[in-house]
């Protein structure tokens, strides 16, 4: 009963990277659109959109980390 | 839980890999099998250690010499041709100036060689002058030579016919006067 | 040509799934097995001296890095040959990152950053072949780099500014009332920095390879029709390769922020 539910708990974490996937999705659009409209300012900014897309990618690897855990460690 | 799921779920080798990772004592996730950690930060900070030497004493300063040394193999490049450059331009220069005095030194050598030749043709005109005048002093001496001769012939002709003609109109020829008369008649 | 050749290899990986087909199809998924430390010499015993497959895949990750920066560059080619332009191209990216990022007085550290970045790379590549081991996929491993950086750079930090280094933690150009929340929230950021540094880097690759052991498991249980798994592992392979290398780059370009913030905390 108990592992039951850790494996629920773990697919409710799992949603988390979904969220994150959004997360991600809206850093890279919104550099997209950034860079369409000026084109030239891009490239010094692939650095900085790398920055962004880990910390929000982080996140939901975190929430991938708890699903494991509830799998395979509660 | 992961031993329990595990028998409860699965076949014999589910059974099998529980019991292997009972034997481990480890929970499913071997990330979370804190009896392995030592051995691993060990094993890897040996590994940081000699990735660290093998950079900085090895890779890292030769890869820099070799950069800088294609750096400086581009620059000095770069001189020489501009050194080069300059040199062309230079040969152009001299080239140009030479061609430059070699117009003048023409245009020169033309204007001189035009002026002796004038000069020459002058010389000449003016020799042929000189000899065009001394030939027709020489005409007209000759012209008034024979001029004067024809007037003596006259004279001596214009006498002996008036002698003649004194002699047949039976007169008496008066040398004297007949020259006179002949001298006033062929002067007048 | 080599349209033949990959029609080719699409026939016979469909064929040899025919082939080859398990007797007994069934689901038998262990996406973490591949995870398993143990003791190259047999022994279930793993002592913290034992050689274990992690210490064969990081002596591998030093011999690569040993072939490609050092064997190399042996030549000293002006014209440089293909593995020392990549040992150039190496290089230069992570001078030029560390220069950017972290400023020109970052360099004197170029070596060890050099260093992370060229093991987590290597790691990670390596991990990349079929039946091997991916040291980076354990928190053990990255929480050592993470925590590696950030002694150094907290030291670095308190060595050239003294106590103005805490200035980092008190936001000046924020309300006066709001400052000591903020300062809260700096200090909390500042110590999960190695925690996201450490399972950001093991929790991509782990679930990178985890998923590719998924995918393994259905081919294993769908019998003839097991080469649409296949194909699915050949195109998340090649998004695994990516994100091997985005990855290790995240985590030195992280590395040099942090740096920075040690060298320059007023800005």
């Amino acid at each position: 009963m108990e592992g039951d539910l850790a494996y629920i708990g773990a697919g409710l974490a799992g949603m988390g990277t979904g969220i994150a996937a959004l997360g991600v999705g809206n850093v890279a659009a919104n550099f997209l659109a950034g860079a369409l409209r000026n084109p030239s300012a891009a490239a010094s900014q692939t650095a900085t959109l790398f920055i962004g897309i880990a910390f929000a990618e982080a996140l939901g690897i975190f929430s991938f980390l708890v699903a494991l855990l509830l799998m395979f460690a509660v | 839980m992961a031993t329990n799921t595990h028998d409860a779920g699965h076949g014999a080798a589910d059974a099998a890999h529980g019991a292997a990772d009972a034997a481990h004592g480890s929970s499913g996730m071997p990330q979370l099998d804190f009896s392995t950690y030592g051995n691993q930060i060990f094993w890897l900070l040996v590994t940081l250690v000699v990735i660290y030497m093998i950079l900085s004493r090895v890779a890292l300063p030769r890869i820099a010499a070799i950069l800088n040394e294609r750096q400086g193999t581009i620059t000095n490049d770069l001189a020489a041709a501009e050194d080069l450059k300059a040199k062309a331009q230079e040969a152009e220069n001299a080239y140009n100036k030479a061609l430059a005095d070699a117009r003048a030194e023409a245009q020169r050598i033309a204007i001189e060689t035009r002026a002796e030749i004038q000069a020459g043709v002058d010389e000449a005109i003016a020799k042929a002058d000189v000899e065009i005048s001394a030939k027709a002093a020489e005409s007209e001496a000759a012209i008034a030579e024979i001029r004067a001769s024809a007037l003596d012939s006259v004279k001596i002709v214009a006498s002996d016919t008036a002698s003649a003609l004194i002699a047949a109109l039976g007169g008496k020829d008066d040398a004297k006067t007949i020259a006179a008369a002949v001298a006033e008649r062929t002067e007048g | 040509m080599g349209k033949l050749v990959f029609y080719v290899a699409l026939a016979l990986v469909v064929v040899s799934g025919v082939l080859f087909a398990p007797e007994h199809a069934g689901l038998a998924i262990h996406p973490m097995d591949q995870f398993t430390v143990e003791a190259l010499f047999g022994g279930d015993h793993v002592a913290w001296y034992t050689p274990t497959n992690v210490t064969l895949w990081m002596f591998l990750a030093i011999g690569a890095i040993f072939v490609l920066l050092v064997l190399g560059s042996a030549n000293r080619g002006i014209v440089p040959s293909r593995a020392q332009s990549v040992a150039e191209l190496a290089y230069g990216f992570i001078y030029k990152m560390v220069e950017d990022v972290a400023g020109k007085d970052a360099v004197k550290f170029f070596p060890y950053i050099m260093t992370l970045f060229m093991f987590i790379v290597t790691a990670n590549f390596l991990g990349l072949i079929p039946m091997s081991f991916t040291t980076t996929s354990h928190f053990a491993v990255t929480g050592v780099l993470a925590v590696l950086v950030f002694v150094a750079i907290t030291v670095t930090g308190f060595v050239l500014h003294g106590a103005k280094f805490l200035g980092l933690f008190w936001v000046s150009s924020a309300p006066l009332a709001l400052r000591p929340v903020l300062a809260l929230i700096e200090v909390i950021s500042y110590f999960v920095r190695p925690v996201s540094l450490c399972i950001r880097l093991a929790g991509n690759i782990m679930a990178g390879h985890a998923v590719l052991k998924v995918f393994a498991g259905f081919a294993g249980a769908l019998g003839f029709a097991s080469f649409l798994p296949i194909f699915a592992i050949s195109a998340f392979y090649a998004l695994e390769v990516l994100v091997a290398f985005i990855q290790a780059y995240v985590f030195t370009i992280l590395t040099c922020v942090y740096l920075k913030d040690a060298l320059h905390p007023s800005h």
